[in-house]
């Protein structure tokens, strides 16, 4: 069976190092699968995050050959098995030790953003009316499986460390996900333009490059998202009204 | 002693799926209430997340005859009427409340033309019943219960996991852990727990489910002293990948069979037309056009074989492939490329419709689904048997213990259908945070016992201080043996060579050791869900055995048929005084006269 080398990141803090593990590889690998395999050979305390190891839970978040990636739809076949294959922690958020980081400033951030809040039933047995076409986009932005690789790769929170100031990615795509759900009536564009930080975004779509979940980031929720906070704050002929108006 | 923090609260919930966030959000809606709510893993990745078809709630959106009583009805039957039925007619009742409640909540269900919710057909379900989000139905659910939890006052304890339950004399009062990013211990004292750990997937070789997937809640309940019922009732899924070999049990959702998709062997042959039971004779199609409408919602036509309960599917296949007429990695082919012959847009609509399916065969498989079938065979999906409990309030033979979803046990009998494991979370999630939620206010305050606590500590560190071998290779051999003694068909043999090799392995998951230090360690991890992997294998063992009949999810080469002398108890399984797993029969809980007539009316 052929051998292929991983060169992971090990340890913790100061100590952290690149070290090589050889292991075999069979059809149809992924790197999570070289990853247990590797634990259980030689291994056994290397840390990594995961659950469900078929795309669908988002723990497995990592940098393979410099690439976010989950490594569980990361096929060994893609990748050139001839020199080691790097895998490295995630860089946006606080390494724990070896593969695994702290995510949890993205549970905080989440719980900042005002939550769903529907309007008054449309049918008197309590229930909504929505059509299939109005539900669609925002369908999209809910297939998100918060693997945060789209924060890793935003240069606002990987090389400029914006993290008190900038929502990042994810919370753009959920904030464009209550703010164009049909039945919500909650208001987000100040957070968005203030404690969200939204105008840092500079469009550079790397973020849309990374996501597992195809969701075109963006396009159909960051930029829709900026234009809602230029109409509201930026736009002359609204000034001017406003001061007229004194609205 | 050992060095420890204590958190406090009046319920705390173990377990961050479908049924455990309901059940936490519910006790937190009691003014006053301190929640805690313990996760595994981060929240919103609990093993929900990877439910795929959708939750079966009797809304009759798509079609009007629909009914709780047909719906219970259909529990019943797929259940072959083991099932506790108060669990059964509760669910059936409330599933709709359940489903409109996660749409208050934000949730996006798939819409019918006239704008409501979208019910897709599943197997053993009478109507299309299920509400759904395309294939991803689970992560619609978890997310919607996670993004409204998170406002509710909850105190989350991410990657955070359980080891023993305690208990001062009968009462549960609370639980002692370990958090995985520092290894560091917690007590936590509370007046109620629910258990809402899932399942036992991890102890078979082939399984859809995720690493979590240990048993835990069954071995904690276990050895608090409650009792664990219909443990011999495993679901092997019909349709996982089986090729290439690392993806092989990942699931293919029922869903792509509920589209029209079709089982054909080798030779093309469509084998399910060949093999019907008894109990569904007049509810399947007589041939291919008929199933074709039926799934195209023709109202008039009955279901295709492929839509069929999950044990009898996932048997047909396994007798095909066992009799050389299996695809070439042992699995069949699951086709729905061939429904362009029927649809002139079926590559888009079968990329709309399944497209967590198209994703996963094109990047794990480098197969397109739009054109060629898929290679599937049974997986471990699924344990019907859980955590005993009152069919009303949720609660254990244990006081202060509650279990719903998955690790309890009594709604699904001997087989569960698709669909009604999302319904479960909800209705009985929530059942299970109400009734914990009054049970906690209804007590006085109770102590938790440093003993119990220094024990715990010693054990989960024992690890640390022995010379044994890597906890991995134990558990790579338990899988192998579970899959092969204890899987899809069993014999007396077999089981009994199960039970011999399990004792072998305890002794060796006693003996397990591993290096390194207490943070964030995968092999330490491993070690302490050992036990919990072999307290439910022996519990399925032992159940197994016993029952000498094939029934739903249990199928017995020496019993092929189902037997009446087995029809009427439920096989129980208690931690006796010596330490050792005792077995009971218990009769089954009888239905009331009212529950006869709407079974009969809808036989």
């Amino acid at each position: 069976m052929p051998q292929a080398t991983f060169r992971i990141w090990t340890g913790a803090g100061d100590d952290a190092v690149f070290k090589d593990f050889a292991t075999d590889v069979s059809e149809g690998m992924v790197v999570l699968d070289a990853i247990h395999q590797i634990q259980a050979e030689s291994a056994p305390t290397l840390a990594c995050r995961w659950n469900c190891k078929a795309g669908k839970c988002g723990s497995c978040s990592a940098e393979v050959n410099g690439k976010p990636r989950l490594m569980c739809m990361t096929r060994l076949d893609t990748l050139d098995l001839s020199v080691p294959v790097t895998v490295e922690p995630m860089k946006s958020f606080p390494h724990v030790r070896d593969l695994v980081t702290d995510v949890s400033w993205n549970f905080r951030v989440k719980k900042s953003i005002k939550p769903f809040k529907p309007r008054k039933p449309d049918a008197p047995d309590g229930t909504w009316r929505m059509q299939q076409a109005d539900v669609d986009r925002v369908q999209e932005f809910r297939k998100c499986i918060e693997c945060f690789l789209c924060q890793d790769v935003c240069h606002v929170l990987r090389d400029h460390h914006k993290h008190p100031e900038f929502a990042g990615p994810r919370h753009f795509v959920y904030t464009a996900a209550l703010e164009m759900h049909p039945l919500d009536t909650e208001d987000r564009l100040s957070h968005m333009k203030n404690e969200g930080g939204i105008g840092y975004c500079n469009i550079t779509k790397c973020c849309t490059k990374v996501c597992p979940e195809h969701i075109t980031i963006t396009d159909n929720a960051i930029i829709p998202l900026k234009e809602r906070v230029v109409d509201e704050y930026y736009d002359p002929l609204t000034r001017l009204f406003k001061v007229f108006t004194g609205k | 002693m050992s060095d420890y923090q204590t958190h406090e609260h009046d319920v705390l919930v173990i377990g961050a799926g479908g049924a455990g966030l309901r059940a936490a959000i519910e006790a937190a809606s009691v003014k006053g209430l301190s929640v805690g709510l313990v996760c595994k893993s981060l929240l919103g990745k609990a093993h929900t997340v990877m439910a795929e078809g959708g939750m079966a709630a009797a809304m009759a959106h798509v079609d009007d005859r629909d009914n709780w009583m047909v719906h219970f009805a259909d529990t019943m039957r797929g259940g072959q009427y083991l099932n506790n039925p108060v669990m059964a007619e509760l669910h059936a009742k409330e599933a709709p409340d359940r489903v409109r409640e996660l749409e208050a909540w934000g949730a996006l269900f798939d819409r019918t033309r006239d704008g409501r919710i979208l019910q897709r057909n599943f197997g053993g379900h009478r109507y299309p019943r299920l509400a759904h989000v395309g294939d991803r139905t689970g992560l619609e659910m978890i997310r919607t219960l996670q993004d409204h939890g998170i406002h509710q006052g909850i105190e989350v304890y991410m990657e955070h996991t359980v080891t023993t339950l305690l208990k001062d004399g009968d009462r549960v009062v609370g639980a002692f852990g370990y958090d995985r990013e520092r290894g560091r211990f917690r007590v936590f004292k509370a007046k109620a727990v629910v258990l809402a750990t899932g399942g036992i997937g991890r102890a078979f070789k082939i399984t859809s489910n995720s690493w979590e997937y240990t048993g835990d809640g069954h071995a904690l309940a276990y050895d608090a002293g409650a009792d664990l019922i219909d443990m011999e009732f495993v679901q092997f899924h019909p349709t996982g990948m089986v090729w290439p070999p690392s993806v092989r049990g990942i699931l293919v959702t029922e869903g792509v069979r509920g589209e029209g998709g079709r089982l054909v062997n080798k030779d093309g042959k469509r084998f399910m037309f060949d093999d019907v039971p008894d109990l569904y004779k007049n509810q399947v199609a007589k041939d291919a056009e008929e199933g074709w409408r039926y799934v195209t919602g023709d109202k008039n036509a009955n279901r295709p074989p492929e839509l069929l309960t999950r044990d009898h599917v996932a048997r047909c296949i396994n007798r095909e492939v066992k009799a050389g007429r299996g695809s070439p990695h042992g699995g069949v082919y699951l086709d729905i490329a061939w429904i362009k012959e029927k649809l002139p847009n079926a590559q888009e609509h079968i990329k709309k419709k399944l497209p967590s399916m198209y994703h996963q065969f094109k990047e794990l498989a480098g197969v397109d689904i739009t054109t060629t079938p898929m290679e599937v065979g049974p997986t471990t999906h699924y344990v019907m048997g859980g955590v005993r409990v009152d069919g009303v309030t949720q609660m254990s033979t244990v006081p202060g213990l509650f279990a719903a979803g998955e690790c309890a046990g009594g709604l699904h009998g001997a087989n569960r259908l698709g669909g009604n494991s999302l319904s479960d979370l909800l209705v009985f999630g929530k059942r299970a945070g109400e009734h914990a939620a009054k049970w906690a206010q209804a007590q006085k305050p109770s102590n938790i016992n440093a003993a119990q606590v220094e024990l715990a500590a010693k054990q989960a560190l024992a690890p640390f201080e022995r010379s044994g071998e890597n906890p991995y290779q134990v558990q790579l051999t338990l899988q192998d043996m579970m899959q092969d003694k204890v899987g899809i068909v069993r014999t007396e043999n077999d089981m009994a060579a199960a039970l011999d090799g399990l004792a072998a392995l305890k002794k060796r998951a006693a003996a397990v050791s591993i290096d390194g230090n207490r943070e964030y360690n995968p092999g330490w991890h491993t070690c302490l869900d050992l036990p919990n992997l072999l307290c439910v294998s022996e519990a399925v063992a032992r159940c197994a055995l016993d029952r000498r009949e094939s029934r739903g999810g249990h199928f017995r080469e020496d019993y092929p048929d189902k037997s009446k002398d087995f029809a009427g108890h439920n096989t129980v399984i208690r931690k006796a005084p010596d330490g050792s797993m005792k077995l009971l029969r218990e009769p089954i809980v009888p239905l009331t006269d009212e529950q006869k007539k709407v079974i009969d009316a809808n036989k």
